[in-house]
């Protein structure tokens, strides 16, 4: 066998253990977890005022009812899919303690990655509320709950779920990794959160988005981040676009994972040298 | 002193001033799509609701540049305990908390946000009548001092719960709902934002008074309910310090 399949045969066994010790983790820290759900506000006050817009009839393709579903919807994708692992990161990296991470035999990312995942279950359970409110005020108006069910929609969603989580865990490597090299990483990570919030269709559908940003909006990583998997679940985007997309979507996740990787390889690299 | 502090670092100084400027134009995007859609919004157009977003650009530099820095700063000395060294010197505590740490380059966000309002009144056509302009000053200094005693009860709740500092977050993003005129919200949403957190003395207010349109009877409730509730604040400041255990004892 060679040495990298052990390697990774090694790393796969220990996973379970990793979401275990991560779970606790969570649950440890379930206070400040709270807090950190409490900050994602911005979609229900988006909410609120698009509610105020449209009491005088729908906004382009959106009533009431939509907004409603757009938002909490797009609030659950979020929290499934973003990740903390920017701070996370660049903190380990600048007060040391990334290299006691490096010395254990797993790759330290493989690592983080397992620390995330452990903290869907609890994320779930936060969300599960609104997910009930969410199907009770606009079930019907979910693409996979429509009268003439289309699978592949259902089967296109969870992979782009799952594609949305790859490409954001990469992204924050790689702006992670910048503190091996910048001062200011987490300034660069605040230009990313405020392109982010704009172009994902986080704060406002793309399609209200001046005609030139909506656009941008739709052709840049941003949309395959949340407002592809939102819009295919509310049956915005049909089966033939929402597979295109999903094509897309998986080629920033290549290049994402490259990209990120390689960043990463380089960095440690470098802080080796520095730190003897 | 601490504002020399931070004016060292002057690459840092225009790269953070830059930042706060591309803040207050991203700021903008969700407030432009919406009037793109509707001309009116429960009330309020697109210019009278740019005089909000002037407002709420210079309370966000005021909170991030004089009032944040610091305070975020005290948790940090109520975790560790070295609060004592500060607690020991001869003067009030609660003034050498506040004036630690400024940033200066939040100063950009005043000047984003006087943009924002000559923006605003160049489209509405005439300039803001001369006592709505004392009246709106008077309101902000209000609405600084009720931003600060709400952080002052923050930081005073780090004596009992050790780790808030992700509570400044929170502050943060509940903060950042006051770029909206307060009458979109309606319900729950309009009561926590008027009387629980006030966003609408902080914005909303001032920006009715510059427009001409701030009854006497609210800005004297508001202005007087912002002094009560800065007293208040003191009060809780004083009694949380008994609850300071401090690092030796």
């Amino acid at each position: 066998m060679k040495p990298g399949r052990t390697q990774l045969a090694r790393a796969l066994g220990a996973y379970p253990t990793l979401l275990r010790v991560g779970l606790s983790e969570v649950v440890a820290y379930r206070a400040e977890f709270v807090v950190w759900i409490l900050t994602t506000n911005m979609p229900f006050v988006m909410l609120a005022i698009w509610h105020a817009v449209a009491s005088d009839g729908p906004v382009g393709r959106f009533g009431r009812g939509d907004f409603v579903a757009y938002y909490l919807g797009g609030w659950i994708i979020r929290l499934l899919t973003s990740t903390w692992m920017v701070w996370e990161l660049s903190t380990a990296i600048r007060d040391g303690s990334l290299s006691s991470r490096l010395l254990r035999p797993i790759h330290p990312l493989f690592a983080f990655s397992a620390e995330h995942l452990a903290a869907l279950p609890m994320r779930l359970l936060v969300v599960s509320p609104v997910m009930v409110v969410l199907l009770a005020s606009a079930g019907r108006r979910l693409a996979i709950f429509d009268p003439i069910f289309d699978p592949r929609v259902a089967a296109i969603f969870l992979a782009s779920l799952v594609g949305a989580w790859l490409l954001i865990f990469f992204t924050m490597v790689l702006l992670g990794s910048l503190a091996f090299f910048l001062e200011s990483a987490l300034g660069v990570f605040e230009l990313w959160l405020a392109l982010h919030s704009i172009l994902s269709g986080y704060l406002i559908p793309q399609e209200f988005l001046p005609g030139w940003l909506a656009a941008v909006a739709r052709r840049s990583p941003f949309d395959s981040m949340l407002a592809f998997p939102l819009e295919t679940l509310l049956g915005l985007r049909d089966v033939h676009v929402a597979l295109g997309d999903l094509a897309v979507q998986w080629t920033w996740v290549g290049a994402m994972v490259a990209a990120g990787l390689a960043v990463f390889e380089r960095g440690v690299r470098r802080y080796m040298a520095f730190g003897g | 002193m601490a504002s020399v502090g931070a004016m060292q670092y002057r690459a840092d100084f225009w790269l953070k001033g830059l930042m706060s400027l591309v803040w207050t134009g991203v700021a903008l995007v969700p407030l432009v799509s919406v009037f793109h859609q509707r001309a009116t919004v429960r009330g309020w157009t697109f210019p009278e609701a740019l005089v909000v977003v002037g407002c709420f650009s210079f309370m966000k530099g005021v909170l991030e540049g004089a009032i944040s820095p610091s305070l975020t700063s005290v948790v940090e000395h109520v975790r560790k305990g070295t609060l004592d060294f500060l607690l020991l010197k001869p003067v009030d505590a609660q003034f050498l908390v506040s004036t630690a740490k400024f940033e200066p380059w939040r100063v950009m966000d005043l000047v984003g946000a006087l943009g924002v309002f000559g923006i605003a009144f160049t489209r509405l056509g005439h300039p803001p009548p001369w006592r709505g302009v004392l009246l709106a000053a008077a309101l902000l200094l209000v609405a600084t001092l009720v931003l600060y005693s709400l952080w002052i009860l923050v930081v005073s709740a780090s004596f009992w719960v050790v780790k808030v500092d992700n509570l400044s977050y929170l502050f943060g993003s509940l903060f950042d709902a006051g770029r909206w005129p307060i009458s979109v919200f309606r319900g729950a949403l309009w009561f926590a934002f008027t009387f629980v957190f006030p966003l609408a003395l902080m914005t909303t207010y001032p920006a009715m008074a510059l427009l001409g349109r701030l009854g006497p009877a609210v800005a004297l409730g508001a202005l007087g309910g912002g002094v009560v509730f800065a007293a208040l604040s003191r009060a809780v400041w004083r009694r949380a310090l008994g609850y300071y255990t401090s690092a030796s004892s």
